[in-house]
């Protein structure tokens, strides 16, 4: 049985670095939402310098990973699990990037010195982002398919946004031709927005597979 | 780390450790009460049918009500812990229980169409077509030529010494053992290494033209390199036999079966695809036997 129980263990302390993790980049991409109101440059570099943890937090899950698959052989549930931490462990550091590439956005826009620009509203984008990593990460916690389900239609709701926005920035370079470098920085500030929103979307349909075993693809 | 700060006690899935709770001693000791098979039992076009069949040594009923059906050219793997019934109802399969004075079967058991317990039919040849290999090789003391040609004699397969030698040669390149032993068919069986003994008598069991051969724990007394031969083995005679295995190596069920079936305390609980049965198996009893929670 000694085999079980480490077997379970190493399970379970997966199951805890997966949550520090999510904890981790939830976090991360709150701050990167508050950067785009505030342009705090102190935090902006805190959350640069330290990006380098949750790289390392996520080799270290995929060593875990892979050394557990191969000690171990899991099955049926376990073998899900497994698999939904990997991808999911890749989808979290992809979007703590995404935080970081935030954060760099604003630095480029900050150094266009357009002082008479008046800066694009991303504080509901941002807000519906936040949320929708958010509540895939409870839908993962709770093994919710029903909430991981509902993401799939904010996500539409992340795109129409992301596409006001497109048309938005195009009126502005027209009326504001000098400036294309800056309103396009500001475009892709929304379209960082909109990725993390996907890969939300992606977590939850790993959330659907863990729970259910099915493969369920949202385009 | 306001909200998720909180999350951090949580699990995102039970992990429960083996005869930790006494839920889970529960369901490993106390038949469910929904008895029904879930799954797939059921084939198209089958080799062997089984319906409502109960087995009993004397007043202990060790399997019931199962019904199944073995299909043609692929194997099924019968898992689940010991005392489930699973080699019990193997040994339905060609009668072999026949010879356990106690034990009584009931129910319907065909083999293409047939009844195999009609009082017409004679287990001799039935044991021809539905061979049986079992857990601890056991060759006969005699020369390798002879325990392949032995069955072929005794059920007079042959007109002559010629086409017993080519029964014998096809035999044992079917089982994957001709180049090991062509140069010594006359030295005893029992000399063979283990895995050697055990494809000796799959040679055997194939000699007399089989339709289904049963296996029951073939591979649980042979070392890794000889269990991988033997695997190779089963894979390639699922293109001419059919093949139905009990055995308690999880992954050996996964490596070489197409169905699996999962039997606990007699009853059949669940049937389906192997690669369903082992990355989401229907039935909690099924999940937690083949993730280590009990058994």
């Amino acid at each position: 049985m000694e085999h079980h129980f480490t077997f379970h263990h190493e399970l379970e302390k997966l199951n805890k670095k997966l949550l520090t993790m999510s904890a981790m980049v939830e976090e991360r991409v709150r701050t990167a939402a508050q950067i785009i109101e505030t342009k705090d440059q102190e935090v902006m570099q805190a959350l640069i310098r330290s990006d380098y943890e949750v790289d390392d937090l996520e080799i270290e899950i995929e060593e875990d990973c892979l050394k557990i698959l191969a000690l171990h052989q899991p099955v049926a549930k376990d073998l899900r699990f497994l698999i939904t931490v990997i991808k999911i462990n890749g989808e979290m550091e992809k979007i703590a990037n995404t935080a970081v590439n935030i954060v760099k956005r604003v630095q480029n826009i900050s150094k266009f010195k357009h002082a008479g620009a008046i800066s694009y509203d991303f504080s509901k984008m941002s807000e519906k982002a936040v949320l929708m990593l958010k509540k895939c990460i409870d839908a993962l916690v709770g093994g919710d398919a029903t909430l991981a389900r509902s993401l799939f239609v904010d996500d539409d709701e992340v795109d129409a946004m992301k596409d006001l926005c497109y048309e938005d920035i195009k009126v502005r370079i027209r009326n504001d031709p000098e400036h294309p470098g800056y309103h396009i920085n500001t475009f892709l500030l929304g379209r960082h927005l909109e990725r993390i929103a996907d890969r939300a979307v992606n977590i939850a349909s790993e959330v659907i597979y863990l729970v259910e075993g099915t493969i369920t693809r949202v385009h | 780390m306001d909200v998720t700060a909180s999350r951090m006690t949580d699990q995102i899935f039970p992990i429960v450790a083996v005869g930790d709770s006494a839920e889970a001693h529960e369901r490993m000791h106390v038949r469910p009460l929904d008895r029904k098979t879930i799954g797939s039992p059921f084939v198209d076009n089958p080799r062997m049918m089984c319906r409502d069949v109960d087995v009993f040594y004397g007043d202990k009923q060790a399997i019931n009500k199962v019904s199944i059906d073995v299909g043609q050219n692929q194997v099924l793997a019968m898992i689940g812990p010991s005392g489930c019934g699973k080699s019990t109802f193997l040994r339905c399969l060609n009668r072999m229980n026949d010879t356990v004075s106690s034990c009584r079967v009931q129910g319907e058991i065909s083999l293409d169409g047939i009844d195999i317990y009609h009082s017409s039919v004679d287990v001799v040849p039935l044991r021809a077509r539905v061979g049986m290999v079992f857990q601890k090789p056991n060759p006969f003391p005699k020369s390798i030529y002879d325990n392949v040609a032995y069955g072929p004699r005794i059920h007079g397969l042959t007109r002559d010494k010629n086409e017993l030698d080519e029964i014998v040669h096809t035999s044992l390149i079917k089982a994957g053992l001709w180049e090991e032993v062509k140069d010594r068919l006359r030295e005893p069986g029992t000399g063979l290494s283990g895995g050697q003994q055990q494809r000796l008598c799959i040679a055997r069991a194939i000699a007399v033209g089989p339709e289904v051969i049963l296996m029951d724990e073939p591979c649980s007394a042979l070392d890794p390199i000889a269990t991988a031969k033997v695997e190779e083995l089963i894979a390639e005679l699922r293109t001419q036999f059919s093949i139905v295995i009990v055995t308690h190596a999880m992954q050996q069920a996964s490596r070489v079966s197409q169905r699996t079936a999962y039997f606990h305390l007699g009853d059949l609980i669940e049937v389906g695809p192997t690669e369903k049965i082992f990355t989401n198996p229907g039935h909690k009893l099924t999940e937690d036997y083949i993730t280590g929670r009990f058994g």
